[in-house]
């Protein structure tokens, strides 16, 4: 499908109308969604409205911005004015329409681009699998009996399914990586604090990050810094300028140091998973090894905060409404509210160790390569799965890699790369807190060499 | 901690929070929970200063 950026430059040269660029857009989301069940909600008259706006300033000659005419949906957590925040949950319909949009769609919106929709995602973003008991799984397109990821899963299915060249997704614990690698697109989960959430449904205050998902690198570089500075509603977003990356994309990556993550980011993997790794690291000359400190007991307090801080989010819908959630995430909820508060404090402290543990071996690299998933899409339904030589479940597990680096907000971007055995993977390219331009200079050039990229769907569905 | 101590647990502390559990749930709750204390036990004796501040830090 046609890059962002190409429809925007389009757009604002007067050749394509933004209202034909939505028009197709709404067009294959008709056609394609029923398939792969991504949208919860189209905005077909929000989107009309916003095009015949942008058309008439194209008309007059007025500047638009550089996502001009470009269809983007966001997941269901983010909200949408006049649209109840469902955060893929039953209890949520009863809540009223969010009265403005979230700070994200707004800057979106501001750079021209326009919402065609909401997306569907795990209940409460506690999900890896992309499988929603109240809305049906979104579906991966490259096999639609394969799940799209979680918990941004439709974001990944409509980006990776061609329906809009742009989304936004969440990710705690890795659910913007997760859809990516499983739905084979490029995906950015910033520095933590980077980006604003206000506006959005939380999950854990603590991890709680949102970010872009596109099939091209630029298209993901244009969407951020259209997204960039600081707000002051929210809490956790930095108060820091804007850093724009599109201009440093060409820089290339002669001067940086890269590195792969061995031990435990490679135990486990699947060989499809180890070769696309292995690639991406050919390609890119890195060929140091480097051992992650504690990367096991990192997760393991990613884990324990996320139980424990998402539980204390649920504690009052739990006690009132416990039957309306989805069971899987009932059950987890309820433990998490059960674990004592010492464990949880122990896990923030060693959550500072970690990070400066990360910042001390930031001195010496300036990317690390990770797997993002241990495995490539398993279809939907699926319970557990076979890691590092053990049956483990599934839905728990597929974020071992990325919950790590997520756990001390380190910009990543998610490359997609294609495997032999038909569906994509993707590696996460790690960088220093606030140096997403390195990860995305990284993420342009294995793009640019054919190495990393977002695979067309068939058209079966 | 075998099943019945952690049943007991999870029936104590659900009282105790207010949630109305019922009984079909509580294996996967169990389930959970076992996870969970399966990782905490993986930190919580990871040797850490007295002073050692936890991550966030609130500024007034």
């Amino acid at each position: 499908m046609t890059p962002a950026s190409a429809i925007a430059a389009d757009v604002a040269a007067g050749h394509t109308r933004a209202e034909d660029v939505i028009a197709a857009a709404l067009h294959r989301i008709e056609a394609f969604n029923p398939r792969l069940n991504a949208f919860t909600a189209v905005t077909a008259a929000r989107a009309k409205a916003r095009v015949a706006a942008i058309d008439a300033d194209i008309a007059a000659a007025r500047p638009v911005g550089p996502l001009a005419g470009v269809p983007f949906a966001v997941k269901n957590l983010i909200d949408v004015a006049g649209l109840p925040t469902l955060a893929g949950a039953r209890i949520n319909r009863d809540h009223p329409p969010a009265t403005h949009d979230a700070t994200l769609v707004a800057r979106l919106e501001h750079a021209g681009a326009v919402l065609v929709g909401a997306l569907n995602m795990g209940e409460y973003a506690y999900d890896f699998t992309g499988e929603n008991t109240h809305d049906g799984a979104s579906r991966n397109p490259h096999d639609t009996t394969r799940m799209s990821g979680g918990s941004s899963g439709g974001s990944g299915s409509a980006v990776g399914g061609g329906m809009v060249p742009l989304a936004l997704g969440s990710d705690t614990n890795g659910s913007i990586r997760v859809p990516s690698s499983f739905c084979g697109v490029f995906g950015l989960k910033p520095t933590y604090g980077r980006l604003s959430r206000a506006g959005s449904f939380p999950f854990v205050a603590s991890l709680d990050h949102l970010g872009p998902f596109a099939r091209t690198v630029q298209d993901l570089a244009i969407a951020y810094d259209a997204m960039q500075g600081a707000d002051p509603l929210d809490p956790a977003c930095a108060e820091r300028p804007a850093e724009q990356v599109c201009p440093t994309l060409p820089e290339g990556i002669a001067s940086l140091r890269i590195v792969r993550a061995g031990g435990y980011f490679r135990a486990g993997a699947a060989p499809e998973v180890l070769s696309a790794l292995d690639t991406v690291a050919a390609a890119l000359g890195a060929s140091r090894e480097i051992e992650i400190p504690e990367a096991a007991r990192a997760r393991a307090a990613a884990y324990v905060i996320t139980a424990s801080e998402g539980a204390a989010l649920h504690l009052q819908r739990l006690r009132a409404r416990a039957a309306d959630f989805d069971p899987d995430v009932r059950d987890r909820l309820i433990a998490g509210a059960l674990l004592p508060a010492s464990v949880m404090v122990q896990a923030q402290k060693f959550r500072r160790w970690f990070r400066d543990a990360m910042r001390h071996m930031f001195r010496d690299v300036d990317a690390i390569l990770a797997p993002a998933t241990p495995c490539v899409a398993p279809l939907i339904g699926q319970k557990t799965f076979v890691l590092d030589g053990k049956e483990m479940p599934l839905r728990p597990n597929i974020g071992v890699y990325t919950q790590p680096i997520s756990f001390i907000g380190l910009p990543v971007a998610a490359v997609p790369v294609m495997t032999d055995c038909g569906l994509p993977t993707a590696v996460q390219i790690i960088a220093a807190p606030w140096r997403e331009d390195v990860a995305l200079r990284i993420a342009q050039v294995l793009e640019s060499a054919g190495i990393a990229r977002a695979p067309e769907p068939p058209r079966e569905f | 901690m075998n099943d019945k101590d952690l049943d007991d647990f999870i029936t104590a502390g659900a009282a105790l929070l207010g949630i109305p559990i019922v009984p079909e749930w509580k294996p996967a709750v169990r389930m959970h929970l076992a996870v969970s204390l399966t990782h905490a036990a993986a930190f919580v004796d990871f040797p850490l200063p007295d002073d050692a501040e936890p991550a966030p830090v609130f500024r007034p």
